[in-house]
Order: C-alpha cells, then sequence, then structure tokens
C-alpha cells in the first residue's frame, strides 16, 4: 500500500492556468484525432496544391492563381477549426458527460470558454503557418503590406469569434451524431458555395450578395482583399468585419439562450 | 478547513420535478462531518437527482440546500474545489488516456494527490495509456473514482460508485471509501447494493419515490423492530395469501423470487409453527426453511412492499 493521504486540502488553480490547462487538453485530443486533422490540415493543403496546379479548371477571377488561392484556403482552415471542429468535439463533450462532469470540478464556464478559445486560436496558428509556408513554396506572393497584415488578424479573429459561436450553437442544441452531420455538411456547402476558395466576384451577379454576407464569404473575401492589396479602404475592410460580427452576435446570443448543457 | 460547523449537507424538503414527473418529493437529510452516509433505494427513487442537487448541477423546484454551509447553485464557484464528484456513468472524453485525464482534473486543483499513487492504489496502472472509450466498465468506474478524490475535497459524492464492479474491483473501492473517512473526508454515496450500505455506511437513508422511508445506522434500522425473516424454498406459484390470512395482520408474505418465499413480521414461535401447519395442509415438504436476521433489504421489502434488486 502507498503512504497516500487523503486529508482534505482543497483548492483550485488560478483561472488562467485552468483555462490553460484545458485549452492544451482539447488541442490534444483534437490533434489525436484522424478525422479531424484531415480537415484541418490535409483538405486545406491538398485544395491549395491541387488549386495551384490545376490551371484554369475552376475559374478564380483575375491575379495569380496562387495569390488568390492562398488566402481562401487560410479561410478555409479558420472555418474547419473554429467550427466543424469545435461544433464536433463539443457535442460529443455533451453526449459523453464531459460537460457535466467539469460543471462540478473547480473549472468555471468561463474557463471552460477561454480554454476552448485558446485551443481554437492554438490550432488555427499552427495550420496558418503550414498553409503559409507550403503557398510561400508554391510562390504565393501576398501583398498588401502592414496594413494588409493587421486587417487579415483582425479578420481571422472576428471570424473565428463568428464561427465559434455558430458552432456552440449547433452542439449545445442538436445530439451528437446530427451535429457531427451538420457540422461537415456546413464544411462542404460554404467550401463549393459560400466563397471560400472561389471569390464573390466569380459568382453569379444574383448570387454575389448573399454569398458576401455569408461568414465564410467575408471572412475568405476579406482575407483575399487584404492579401492581394485590393479593397484595402477601411471602409471595405470594415464592411466584412461587421458582417463577422453580426454572425457573431446572432450565434453567442441564440448559443447562450439554448445551450443545453446534458 | 471547516467554515462553519453544521453539517456537512444539509437537504431540507427538497422538491424536483422535470415537467410533470416529480423526480424528489419533499426530501430530507443531514449528513454529518467525517461520516459516510449512504442513500439506499430501487433504480429511480430520486438518488442520482437529490444527489446532482446537490453537487449544483441540477436546480432545485423547491426546498433548500447547503453543502458545507454554501448554496451549491448560488455560491458554486467556492464549493466546487471542496467537493470531489464521481458521475453515475460519463464524463470524460472518448478518446483521453486514463492517465492523462487524472493529470487534466489534478492540474484544475491547488493540492493534487499525486497522480502516480492514485493510479497504483486503484490498480490502474496497467492501462494508463489505454483511451477511455477502450477501458471496461470496471476500469471506467475505478478512474472516475480517482478523478473524484484527486483533488482532496473535504467532502465526495459517489453515485453508484461500484456497479459493474467485479468483487475484487468492489473490495478496493469499498477499501478507498474506508481509508477516505480515516482520513477525515465526508463520504455520500448512492447505491442498491445493501451490503455496501451496511459495509461502509455510518448513516443510510432509504428513499423510494423520491423521498425518505427509513434512516439510522444500519444497525439500528435492521434491529429497531426487532424482526426477523422465515425463508422458506417450495414449488412456485404458492398461494401467498392464503398464508397471509393466518398470520396476524402485521405479516407481509411474499414471493421474492419463482420458489422462494419471505415471511416478515413480529415474528415468534407460533410463527414459525403456523408456516409449518400451512405448508402441511397443502402436503408441501419444504426444500430449505429458516429464520433469518433481518437485513436492510428486509427494511426496504416492508416498508415498500417490494424488492430493492427489480
Amino acid at each position: 500500500m502507498t503512504a497516500v493521504t487523503f486529508e482534505p486540502k482543497p483548492g483550485r488553480r488560478p483561472l488562467a492556468s485552468m483555462a490553460l490547462a484545458h485549452a492544451a487538453m482539447e488541442a490534444r485530443l483534437i490533434l489525436r484525432n484522424g478525422e479531424q486533422l484531415l480537415i484541418a490540415i490535409v483538405i486545406p493543403l491538398l485544395l491549395l496544391v491541387g488549386g495551384a496546379e490545376s490551371g484554369n479548371v475552376v475559374d478564380l477571377g483575375s491575379g495569380r492563381r496562387i495569390d488568390v488561392l492562398t488566402p481562401g484556403v487560410l479561410a478555409l482552415a479558420v472555418l474547419s477549426t473554429s467550427f466543424t471542429s469545435l461544433a464536433i468535439a463539443t457535442a460529443f463533450e455533451r453526449r459523453y458527460g464531459v460537460l457535466k462532469r467539469l460543471g462540478a470540478s473547480p473549472l468555471p464556464r468561463s474557463g471552460l470558454l477561454l480554454g476552448k478559445a485558446m485551443s481554437v486560436l492554438a490550432i488555427e496558428v499552427g495550420q496558418l503557418a503550414v498553409i503559409a509556408v507550403v503557398g510561400l513554396a508554391l510562390g504565393w506572393r501576398p501583398s498588401g503590406g502592414l496594413a494588409g497584415a493587421v486587417a487579415s488578424v483582425v479578420l481571422i479573429v472576428v471570424g473565428t469569434a463568428a464561427f465559434a459561436s455558430l458552432g456552440l450553437l449547433l452542439a449545445g442544441t442538436v445530439r451528437a451524431e446530427a451535429a457531427l452531420a451538420a457540422a461537415n455538411l456546413v464544411y462542404v456547402v460554404l467550401l463549393t458555395a459560400g466563397a471560400v476558395l472561389i471569390p464573390v466576384k466569380s459568382y453569379p451577379d444574383a448570387m454575389q450578395p448573399i454569398v458576401s454576407m455569408l461568414p465564410s464569404g467575408a471572412l475568405a473575401q476579406g482575407l483575399r482583399d487584404a492579401l492581394t492589396g485590393t479593397n484595402l479602404g477601411v471602409g471595405h475592410v470594415i464592411g466584412h468585419v461587421v458582417v463577422l460580427t453580426a454572425w457573431f452576435a446572432v450565434g453567442a446570443v441564440l448559443t447562450v439562450r439554448t445551450f443545453s448543457w446534458d | 478547513m471547516t467554515d462553519h460547523a453544521g453539517p456537512a449537507v444539509a437537504v431540507d424538503d427538497l422538491v424536483v420535478r422535470y415537467g410533470e414527473r416529480t423526480a424528489v418529493d419533499g426530501l430530507g437529510l443531514s449528513v454529518e462531518r467525517g461520516s459516510v452516509t449512504a442513500i439506499l433505494g430501487p433504480n429511480g427513487a430520486g438518488k442520482t437527482t437529490a444527489v446532482e442537487v446537490c453537487e449544483g448541477l441540477r436546480r432545485p423546484t423547491a426546498g433548500s440546500v447547503r453543502v458545507l454551509g454554501l448554496d451549491p447553485q448560488t455560491q458554486h464557484a467556492r464549493l466546487a474545489p471542496r467537493v470531489g464528484v464521481m458521475l453515475q456513468n460519463g464524463g470524460a472524453w472518448s478518446g483521453v488516456r486514463a492517465e492523462e485525464l487524472l493529470r487534466y482534473v489534478a492540474s484544475l486543483h491547488a493540492h493534487p494527490l499525486p497522480v502516480s499513487q492514485l493510479v497504483e492504489l486503484l490498480g490502474l496502472g496497467s492501462c494508463g495509456r489505454t483511451p477511455y472509450r477502450r477501458l471496461s466498465g470496471g476500469q471506467q468506474q475505478r478512474l472516475a473514482l480517482a478523478a473524484a478524490v484527486i483533488g482532496r475535497p473535504e467532502l465526495v459524492f459517489l453515485d453508484e460508485p461500484t456497479s459493474g464492479l467485479d468483487p475484487q474491483a468492489r473490495r478496493a473501492a469499498w477499501d478507498l471509501v474506508e481509508r477516505l473517512r480515516a482520513d477525515g473526508v465526508t463520504v455520500v454515496l448512492t447505491t442498491h447494493y445493501l451490503e455496501e450500505a451496511e459495509q461502509l455506511a455510518t448513516q443510510v437513508y432509504v428513499i423510494d419515490h423520491g423521498r425518505v422511508i427509513a434512516q439510522g445506522a444500519p444497525a439500528d434500522l435492521t434491529a429497531s423492530r426487532s424482526r426477523n425473516s422465515i425463508r422458506f424454498e417450495a414449488k412456485p406459484g404458492l398461494d401467498v395469501a392464503s398464508l397471509a390470512a393466518t398470520l396476524p395482520d402485521d405479516h407481509a408474505v411474499t414471493e421474492v423470487e419463482p420458489g422462494v418465499y419471505r415471511v416478515v413480521g413480529q415474528l415468534t414461535p407460533h410463527t414459525l409453527s403456523a408456516v409449518a401447519e400451512w405448508l402441511a395442509r397443502l402436503g408441501i415438504l419444504p426444500d430449505a426453511l429458516a429464520v433469518e436476521r433481518r437485513t436492510l433489504e428486509d427494511v426496504f421489502l416492508e416498508l415498500t412492499g417490494r424488492e430493492l434488486r427489480t
């Protein structure tokens, strides 16, 4: 027998350190999961390499193909992690009673949310770095300078918030299997019809106002504009940010109202 | 660590309704500090709901609940670090490894127990790197038990801690509960195993349909009415009502399982002879006939007319 003493000595760690521990846990679980890795990194890279090498099978509009394509793939990576992965992981946490169990742990809900945010952002940083390196190797030359870089960071952060709020809305309302199916379906639909890879201007005129109002369209077109140095006026960037913020607001309000913890 | 002198858990007139269904219906409990309290009852009696209210996981419909002097709803942030919780099932990511889960829970607490010692104590060493979904039911139970105590809580709630465990693992879990008590931890456990309540608990609450139907130390509960039982085995389907008719009113006769009969009541030597005469009239020589010490099972049967494990 070991000399364990159970003599009570309770206490919790500071919020930031609990949130960090939670973020590390979630990130490890996602990186360990083959399907999640597939949509987080393998599919975006395939689309980047395939899209760059495929000639003009798909019309990407004016400009060098790789310069138009890479920002879209970056947006796709954000979509996969902040929406699809988060929704699936959280829905199964609900199903397996993890959220319930954590409700009785020292980790408060604010810490849980903070931990999830840190986990999503950390994975995104990794994805974006890999995609950027592969893009650069394929000849990507981002233009747009400091203003473009700042605008990109803002768009990615607000876009992540928007997709995450929608992902949690899905995770907190339907069964885990339904959330899994819906999250993947939304990923595919937005990828093809949501102006993720294909510029808004390449869609039929009637569809352009619609796709640019989608969170995917706002994020991806914003990144394309910022990283090709077009439409870099404050008004344009703010337009995309406003669309994403509106999606975040709707997602957050509905999530708070409807989220079921078990 | 104590910031008030009252009971560890005080539940008064607790009511919990889910829509039309009343799960807990005027429940009252008082758990002394340092005790092991068992909440005993059949499935669906409201045990889990009552415990989840104490853990702050459910809102009461009515009534008052104080845990370590705090309100589990409004003072949850102060209470949670001091309370260890084992849910009845689940509570872990399917892909998490056993030791990884314990390290994670430990990282939420200020003074956790060493993971390695707890792993050894609960015999989880061989499956430390196994993902949760591949653990056996018994390993999952022991892991949940370890996670409940790793933060060195003052009070632990264990919801059916040994259901599904083999006898050896159950013994290990019982040892753990005894060590917790020896080290000054208050333990509240739910169970539908009578021997578990009799073995571990200093105080037992028998609950049914969401309310307490008996309470006391196990020995007091089984001895209080000094009523033993007569058990006999014969062919199934005998007319127990006709036997009951020959006995005083406070006696109950049931066929507890096919061919096994139990007579409970204020037994006297005459009761035994009445049973023997009734059998003789039917021309039956029982396969077994014995006077048995009253158990919590009998207490439950008398109070509800039903078996605990049905």
